[in-house]
């Protein structure tokens, strides 16, 4: 594809900085030369320690929610093994509860919520908007240390022999009837929740009064969109987990009587207050996950997004709809069959807008340019699952069908499409999308191909037994199951095998890159948007002189193939904007203007 | 053994259970072909206009709000479509029949106990005939429990301090598994048995055989006595207590001004919280019985006072201002 023409028209760089102060940041020459990279300025401990830099806070967050993320993977790997057999000859029931609630507690709040938004939400949303930094660096900082503290918590809490419960601490056991140690687990969630109000704080006021010059609303990139909705779940739904996990507490300590009907206290009333929460929360594992998809899609096919409107708005839907859901937890708990059914409607609803987002990607890859490069096939592959767990999610919305289902295996595979085939895939693309950017170096095509592909196929086998297990009726939480179900099982057990080897092999070769990649340059995937306009890795302070937007997100040009038969005549909706972009040995992307007739050549 | 897993777990022991699979496969119809055109075109575009590849890419769009609209609208109605369907299902399995046979269920840590109005008793296997209507009235004597048949296509939760109700026709007779559902501590997946669904005759004799020495109302009432419940509540007994004959399914007016219906909900709470609700013109002096009776025995003296349903009240009773309150009313597992 690099021996395209070149031509490109002066109404280029839509989402560039229009540099007043010349081409300053991004010509191939001046790269590092006046301003130091991110990752050089400084070297000592303290400098990363006490840093208030967004994107050293981002690499801070990264290296410890990766290091969560195995820990809550080894917890899944014990789980998957002793499922093979159906009388589970590795652990005790006892200590297969543990093991489940390890691997949910730290899945859920040390991984899937921190895992965009304060790694790639952290590093990029600045330099996406035009800005030096997050609105307040120091409490940024300071959410990584809370975050750190409530892990220390948590590996507390491991090591004295964990906790029993599900990480759904419902009430009255926990309060009442677990011997694990559920007070010291329920600290580290309420202390890491800190961390998640404080993040989603600095990206809202971020978002509001730092962007540059011309970044109205409008122009957004989808991920700064879809981490704004975040935000507001992070900062409204929180609290109230915060307050939960409180009265719990106070519940066990001091038999304050809230939840135990034996105290005088309504366990219902415990799974509201949790569920309020932890739907949203299921939204602020998935929101960043559908903003990195856009930009995934976006620059795989050159294109705009399609129908960017609809898109940044579906964001938005999600999250307010999001709240109004909680209940469809609950169908066969004992709520009102009136409430049932208005729950049952509202999670119909949510489909609306998450399927607009997936029909607006199918519709951006039409006549694109497509790259099948490691971010779109993990962006792919995101799609899939998430159409999977997104469609099952609603057969779960369905009253009768989940008065079966509910608490089976159905939901555990649901749950795990969103999530791991959903979120972590998004990650995963993040990942080796924005690598270049975060090191300044690239990274393997091949074996990025290989992992996306083997996460893909691994993540099915693993999962997609599962919805049968549900639908047969195994239920999940269970150590001891019947032997019918052991070929599914074992199924599964092995696509987690495969899962595992495919999780951990990108870390060998993006390791193996920060050494011996060979040099990003600015814009190596020739993308749009503010952050592939510095260098790679960013210079401390993002931008040398501030940016300066002057038209719409994703201005990506056109380019024809079959020049020689374009006439005129063409809709004045298509842009008639060309350039030419990195080429395979990392340049970046040349900027020139032409005069509008030329770009035909 | 895999023919076990369609029989005795995923059989389906009622209609209802087939009404549901039914929906399903329409539903799973449905999404697929939703979702169909995402797969195909997602492959069929990344292929075709892969870069490098010369294609005709000429008036590519980049926004269509009718075509957006569209595709937001028409799968939601035909949603909406399946969502009326499933929710009718979901209705009828909140309004028992009227003539069911009621079982009562004590959950606890980690076993099923169940009573049949005869008194019969059993744990962790539950027999009921074939053709008629069963409907289970659950008790929690510690933590959530969930009882779940998936041959019935049903799970309910039993929530601890609540009675909650459940009912069902089998109509194959067979040998079904039964299980916990919701998370109970550490023995969680071992607790469950079996529902045997036996043809009518087949039931009665099964009752027949079973060791009994009372009905379960004949039980309640010697426990009414030994509890010393009938101290107070007996027809001799001098102190200002509400006489409980007649009392099952009538309204109750409360010092509070409000008015409750007496079902098995009101009369567990009047047992164990005594002085949540006070019935009108009463003193406050009703001890607790939560340290002293089990839910098992509140469920006896519950199937007690029911019997007592159709006496004469008593002429002091307050619930007699009152008409009487129709047919009992449906325990709906608040």
């Amino acid at each position: 594809m690099t021996d395209r023409t070149t031509t490109i028209d002066d109404r280029r760089a839509r989402s560039r900085p229009e540099t007043g102060t010349g081409d300053a940041k991004t010509g191939d020459a001046e790269i590092g030369t006046e301003q130091v990279s991110y990752l050089r300025a400084g070297h000592t401990l303290r400098s990363w320690l006490l840093t208030t830099d967004h994107k050293r806070i981002a690499i801070l967050y990264l290296i410890s929610v990766t290091i969560f993320f195995f820990i809550g993977g080894a917890a899944a790997a014990l789980l998957r093994v002793d499922l093979l057999t159906p009388e589970g000859d590795l652990l005790t029931n006892e200590g297969y509860n543990r093991a489940f609630t390890l691997h949910g507690v730290i899945m859920v709040w040390f991984f899937l919520i921190p895992s965009i938004p304060n790694t790639f939400g952290n590093f990029l949303i600045p330099l996406m908007i035009g800005a030096r930094d997050l609105a307040f660096p120091r409490l940024n900082l300071i959410s990584w240390y809370i975050y750190i503290l409530g892990g220390l918590f948590t590996v507390v809490v491991l090591i004295t022999g964990g906790v029993d419960t599900g990480w759904t601490f419902y009430t009255p056991l926990s309060s009442m009837f677990s011997n694990g140690n559920v007070v010291l687990a329920a600290t580290a969630v309420f202390i890491v929740g800190f961390s998640s109000i404080l993040t989603g704080l600095n990206f809202i006021v971020t978002v509001h009064k730092l962007r540059c010059p011309g970044m109205t609303w409008g122009r957004l990139p989808l991920f700064v969109w879809s981490h704004y909705a975040t935000a507001l779940i992070l900062v409204l739904a929180t609290p109230v987990l915060s307050i939960t996990l409180a009265l719990i507490a106070a519940e066990r300590v001091f038999g304050l009587g809230v939840f135990d009907p034996a105290l005088g206290g309504d366990p219902l009333l415990y799974q509201h207050l949790f569920w309020f929460y932890s739907h949203p929360a299921v939204y602020i594992m998935v929101l960043p996950a559908l903003g990195v998809v856009s930009e995934l899609i976006a620059a795989a096919a050159r294109k705009p997004v399609f129908g960017y409107r609809f898109v940044a708005g579906s964001s938005i839907a999600i999250a307010i709809i999001g709240f109004l859901v909680w209940g469809h937890h609950m169908f066969v708990a004992g709520q009102s069959m009136y409430a049932s059914a208005v729950f049952s409607f509202l999670s119909l609803v949510v489909a609306v807008p998450s399927g607009i987002k997936v029909y607006n990607w199918t519709a951006t890859l039409y006549k694109g340019h497509i790259s099948l490069d490691p971010p779109f096939l993990f962006a792919m592959g995101f799609i899939g699952l998430f159409v999977v767990g997104g469609l099952t999610g609603l057969i779960l919305a369905m009253l009768a069908v989940d008065v079966h289902v509910h608490d089976t295996y159905f939901v555990v595979a649901h749950f795990h499409y969103i999530m791991v085939g959903g979120t972590v895939s998004a990650y995963f693309g993040a990942l080796h999308f924005w690598w270049p950017k975060m090191i300044g170096r690239r990274t393997s095509v091949v074996w990025g191909r290989l992992s996306a592909v083997l996460i893909f196929l691994g993540f099915n086998l693993t999962f997609f037994p599962q919805f049968i297990l549900g639908y047969l009726g195994m239920p999940r939480r269970y150590h001891v199951y019947a032997p019918e179900f052991q070929v599914l099982h074992v199924m599964s057990s092995a696509g987690a095998g495969i899962l595992a080897v495919a999780y951990l092999l990108p870390f060998t070769y993006l390791f193996y890159s920060m050494r011996y990649g060979a040099p990003a340059g600015p814009n190596p995937v020739g993308a749009t948007g503010l952050e592939w306009t510095v260098p790679s890795p960013p210079p401390k302070h993002n931008f040398a002189t501030l940016p300066v937007v002057t038209g719409p997100p994703y201005d990506y040009e056109i380019e024809h193939e079959e020049a020689g038969k374009a006439g005129g005549g063409r809709k004045g909706k298509a842009r008639t904007t060309r350039r030419d972009r990195a080429d395979d040995q990392g340049r970046p992307t040349r900027q020139a203007k032409t005069a509008p007739g030329e770009e035909w050549q | 053994m895999i023919g076990d897993l369609f029989t005795r777990w995923a059989g389906e022991a009622s209609a209802h259970a087939g009404q549901v699979d039914l929906l399903v496969l329409g539903f799973t119809l449905l999404v697929a072909a939703l979702s169909l055109p995402v797969f195909v075109l997602m492959v069929v575009f990344a292929l075709r206009y892969r870069r490098g590849r010369a294609v005709n890419r000429r008036h590519p769009i980049n926004r269509n709000v009718w075509i957006e609209v569209s595709w937001a609208i028409i799968p939601f109605i035909l949603i909406v479509m399946f969502f009326v369907w499933a929710t009718s299902l979901y209705v009828d399995i909140y309004h028992p029949p009227d003539d069911a046979i009621e079982i009562q269920v004590e959950a606890k840590q980690w076993m099923w106990k169940f009573q049949h109005p005869g008194g019969q008793r059993e744990i962790d296997e539950l027999h009921v005939p074939a053709g008629e209507p069963v409907r289970l009235t659950m008790a929690s004597q510690d933590v959530i429990h969930s009882l779940y048949v998936p041959a019935l296509r049903l799970k309910r939760d039993v929530v601890p301090g609540r009675y909650v109700s459940m009912w069902f026709t089998a109509d194959r007779p067979g040998d079904y598994v039964m299980t916990c559902a919701e998370f109970c501590g550490t023995n969680h997946s071992t607790m469950g048995g079996r529902l045997v669904v036996m043809a009518p005759a087949d039931y009665a004799r099964w009752l027949a055989e079973a060791d009994v020495d009372r009905s379960l109302a004949a039980q309640g009432a010697a426990l009414f006595r030994s509890a010393g419940c009938s101290g107070c509540h007996g027809a001799s007994a001098t102190v200002h207590a509400p006489p409980l004959a007649g009392l099952y399914g009538r309204p109750v007016p409360l010092d509070d001004g409000t008015v409750v219906t007496a079902d098995d909900q009101y009369i567990r709470d009047s047992i164990l919280l005594p002085h949540a609700q006070i019935a009108a013109g009463y003193p406050r002096i009703m001890p607790t019985f939560r340290n002293i009776l089990d839910e098992a025995q509140v469920l006896r003296l519950v199937a007690y006072i029911k019997s007592l349903a159709n006496d004469p009240p008593s002429s002091q009773s307050p619930a007699d201002d009152h008409p009487a309150g129709g047919q009992p009313p449906v325990e709906q597992g608040r």
